[in-house]
């Protein structure tokens, strides 16, 4: 009863919405398949089973898995010590939590540079190695974890656990028992947020990670030379297995939604 | 007549809220639209309101055909179950609501406000926001908002259902005073039989999409136009193929009366003045509601046998296809 | 784990606390250490810097062209998928994240391919008409705003969900038309969630960089952004830029975090 079929006006609003959208996001993504799907599928196998391609191709989706299975243990952890915990310097600890979501990427990664490059005061130099890549994937992905399961787990009810309790469970196995399945659509959604994100990166490496051939350069690096050569239907194969990725992310993350409205 | 329904039918998706319903509403009186929850009621009022719209049939209100007007253009005032408050505006505010929207001038708008503030009581509480006020405040700025554009009909969709019981209560009589005081057309929905039975003029038992009965509270409790009705207006037991509200069987102790049935009383429960027996009959258990006085005059105990038979002149209607079934009947809600 | 004594609880503080400085809080106070060790003069470089200014000046054009266009098209499509029952609902709710999860390289490549002056779809029609949009602001206006599209709409989508629509069915009641029950009634109440919403696509429009850097051409005081100039400097050495333009941009965004975090809580008794 809360949605109401379209009125005219509505309707007009919703066509003029949609053609923004269609103009700015729709149809350009649709140029990127439609030019790597124009190089025939030859083409396109040529072009991401290049040496150097493939190389990068794996590399990012390599470091993007484990950078994402770090965020869950790690992205649980905090969140579950900001939401249970109360001690001095949490509010910027929470803080600390967004800043790699506002911080433009380029400056992070010269905020990263700055710890953990060749200047760096812990004499931990890991600069144009593949050991960057996972720190710049690391910083950029940080939130995502944290800001899914904090407010699930804010709003779990304590009874369930005190009734477990009650019941004999031990601390353990009451988080494995009761508490982590209730955050497991959480955190399987900030999961494929993170991975998604990792995938994507491509700013804060710039600085950090030197982008060598078949080392350290990353999918969106390889898809930016073949641009700057040029080289556009290249581009646009290389592109195409990355919005294969991000497409796969969004249908899981809208599957586990669904699952979740379904339970709630 | 104030509001005409006429032949109103609206389905969502695959359920029929309502079928064909019919219905005229007098003007100047307390309608109380009474039945079930999910039997259509509430689409009903908001179809008479234009926030919902009829899939067939159409509305009238005050002599003006209202089917195709938007909610903004029929004249009637809402009130919702759980308020609707402006929650960022005070309750001055939100009470000149209406009088903004009509842009008139600042000093009626303050006049009026102030006498619809002093009408709900709630003077004190003008410039304080909804989130300050109870259930009850709220729903009486909520009253004060709705009145304060003249509306020519009233509509209250559950309006009290948000609500504890002794607020509930106050509230309902404060209702009847305050519509015997203003006098607007007013409508409002219920699930509450004792609610509609106090407060209303008139009463329209709404179920399964239809209109069951439409009368005045005593139409409805002494002639029930059929077995819905009769159990959702109060408890019932059933004596034989008829239904019957307990106070109105009667009981004599022996087996000797040739109009009654014979039974043994099985189980006898004190509930302050009530006395509630249950007498069986060999086939049926038939609860009788007694004073405690009239208990004490029968004086029997329970394995006596005793005669039951209904009071002459009560209310009775037979049970449709009379599948004998023992014991009380709460009433539905 | 958790609220009970124990070492575990200090463990785990311990942990959430170095990881988050090792990684966040103190790389970020070098760069500020960095920059104001050069005792400002970096900072007071960059504002003589008549490139440098320029490139700032089009970053805060860019992201208010984009922060505006994005609220307007965040909070229409918002009121539209939360209100209004339409065949593709759930596939326009699912596309509507899409950009959240492309890489900035492809947003530009996929906006140079339709509006490219020489060979894109669109791109030479409109140039002949003469508007030309990559190479210049109108497409670092297009990057942007695609890059940060969802985030309006992810803060307001859950308020409207969360207010219903009974206020606005009250307003029309009492006469309100649809525009005076949208200005009156619903922008009030989703005030805040568009707060957060500017103030998170503003840090984002702001600081956006990758796909600014296909679609701008990167011309020297013409379409160079403030973070096309950290990149520049950098390269060419000259740390000191780097660093102060660097420190002025993370100055903006952790401002923009704080503000969020401020206001957020006071949204309880709304």
């Amino acid at each position: 009863m809360s949605s109401v079929r379209l009125t005219r006006g509505s309707g007009l609003g919703l066509g003029v919405a949609l053609l923004w959208f269609s103009l700015l996001v729709l149809i350009p993504l649709a140029a990127v398949v439609a030019t790597a799907a124009a190089g025939g599928w030859d083409g396109f196998w040529q072009a991401v089973t290049n040496e150097q391609t493939a190389a990068a191709i794996r590399l990012t989706v390599g470091t993007a898995l484990l950078v994402t299975v770090v965020n869950v243990v790690m992205g649980t952890l905090i969140a579950w010590v900001l939401v249970r915990d109360r001690f001095p310097g949490q509010r910027a600890l929470e803080v600390l939590i967004d800043v790699p979501f506002a911080l433009p990427t380029i400056v992070a990664g010269l905020v990263l540079l700055s710890l953990y490059g060749p200047d760096s005061p812990l004499g931990l130099d890991v600069a144009n190695t593949r050991a960057a890549v996972f720190l710049a994937f690391l910083f950029v992905t940080l939130p995502f974890v944290v800001r899914t399961v904090q407010p699930v787990l804010a709003e779990l009810d304590r009874e369930v656990e005190e009734a477990a309790a009650s019941l004999g469970a031990s601390r353990l196995a009451t988080f494995r028992r009761i508490i982590l399945p209730a955050l497991a659509p959480a955190i399987a959604a900030g999961a494929a947020l993170s991975f998604a994100r990792g995938v994507s990166e491509y700013g804060s490496l710039v600085l950090l990670s030197g982008n060598l051939p078949l080392r350290t350069e990353v999918t969106s690096v390889r898809i930016l030379s073949s641009i700057e050569n040029d080289n556009l239907g290249n581009a646009a194969a290389v592109a195409t297995v990355l919005l294969a990725i991000s497409f796969a992310v969004i249908v899981a993350l809208d599957v586990i939604q669904r699952r979740v409205g379904r339970r709630g | 007549m104030s509001i005409e329904v006429t032949g109103v039918s609206k389905r969502f998706g695959d359920f029929v809220a309502l079928q064909d319903v019919s219905v005229s509403i007098p003007s100047g009186q307390l309608t109380a639209l009474l039945g079930p929850s999910g039997g259509g009621k509430s689409t009903l009022l908001r179809i008479i309101a234009g926030l919902e719209y009829a899939d067939a049939g159409t509305v009238g209100i005050e002599g003006l055909d209202a089917t195709a007007l938007p909610a903004r253009k029929r004249g009637v005032g809402f009130v919702f179950q759980h308020y609707a408050a402006f929650k960022h505006l005070t309750v001055r505010r939100n009470i000149a609501f209406g009088l903004e929207i009509r842009k008139r001038p600042k000093d009626e708008i303050r006049r009026r406000v102030d006498e619809l503030l002093a009408l709900v009581h709630l003077e004190q509480f003008a410039e304080r926001l909804p989130a300050q006020l109870s259930g009850g405040q709220r729903q009486r700025m909520a009253l004060a908002r709705a009145l304060a554009v003249e509306p020519k009909v009233l509509l209250l969709d559950e309006p009290f259902g948000a609500l504890d019981a002794k607020v509930r209560k106050e509230l309902r009589e404060w209702l009847r005073r305050l519509h015997d005081e203003v006098h607007v057309t007013t409508v409002f929905v219920t699930h509450d039989q004792e609610e509609a039975l106090e407060v209303a003029d008139e009463i329209v038992v709404v179920n399964e999409g239809r209109v069951e009965q439409i009368g005045t509270p005593d139409q409805l409790y002494d002639e029930p136009a059929n077995d819905f009705v009769m159990r959702f207006l109060g408890p019932v037991t059933q004596l034989g193929d008829l239904l019957v509200r307990p106070h109105d069987v009667a009981l004599s102790p022996g087996a000797d009366d040739p109009d009654a049935v014979a039974g043994r009383v099985a189980r006898v429960v004190r509930v302050g003045f009530e006395v509630r027996v249950e007498v069986s009959t060999g086939e049926q258990v038939v609860l009788a509601t007694l004073t405690r006085t009239e208990f004490l005059r029968l004086g029997v105990g329970v394995g006596a046998t005793v005669s039951v038979r209904v009071v002459p002149g009560a209310p009775v209607v037979a049970v449709p296809g009379s599948v004998v079934r023992s014991g009380l009947e709460v009433p539905a809600r | 784990m958790g609220r009970g004594r124990g070492p575990g609880r200090w463990v785990a503080r311990a942990i959430v606390t170095a990881y988050l400085v090792l990684l966040v809080a103190w790389p970020l106070w070098l760069v500020a250490q960095h920059t104001i060790a050069d005792g400002l003069d970096g900072l007071r470089g960059i504002v003589d810097d008549p490139d440098v200014v320029h490139a700032l000046r089009l970053t805060v054009v860019v992201a208010v062209v984009s922060v505006v266009l994005n609220t307007v098209f965040g909070v229409g499509i918002s009121l539209l998928v939360v209100r209004y029952a339409f065949p593709g609902k759930r596939l326009l709710n699912a596309l509507l994240d899409v950009p959240l999860s492309v890489s900035p390289i492809v947003v530009g490549l996929a906006l140079v391919l339709v509006y490219g002056g020489r060979s894109g779809w669109f791109g030479p029609a409109l140039e002949s008409a003469g508007l030309q949009v990559i190479f210049s602001t109108p497409g670092i206006i297009l990057a942007t705003t695609f890059v940060a599209l969802p985030l309006v709409i992810r803060e307001v989508v859950p308020v409207l969900e969360e207010i219903g629509t009974e206020q606005e069915q009250a307003a029309q009641s009492l006469g309100a038309t649809a525009a005076q029950t949208f200005r009156r009634i619903t922008l009030p109440a989703i005030r805040w969630g568009v707060t957060y919403g500017v103030v998170l696509s503003l840090a984002r429009s702001l600081g956006e960089f990758g796909a600014v850097k296909v679609v701008s051409g990167n011309v020297l005081g013409e379409t160079r952004t403030a973070t096309l100039v950290v990149e520049e400097k950098y390269l060419n050495f000259d740390q000191g830029g780097a660093y102060a333009t660097a420190f002025l941009l993370a100055l903006v965004a952790v401002a923009c975090i704080v503000v969020v975090s401020i206001i957020r809580p006071k949204e309880g008794p709304r």
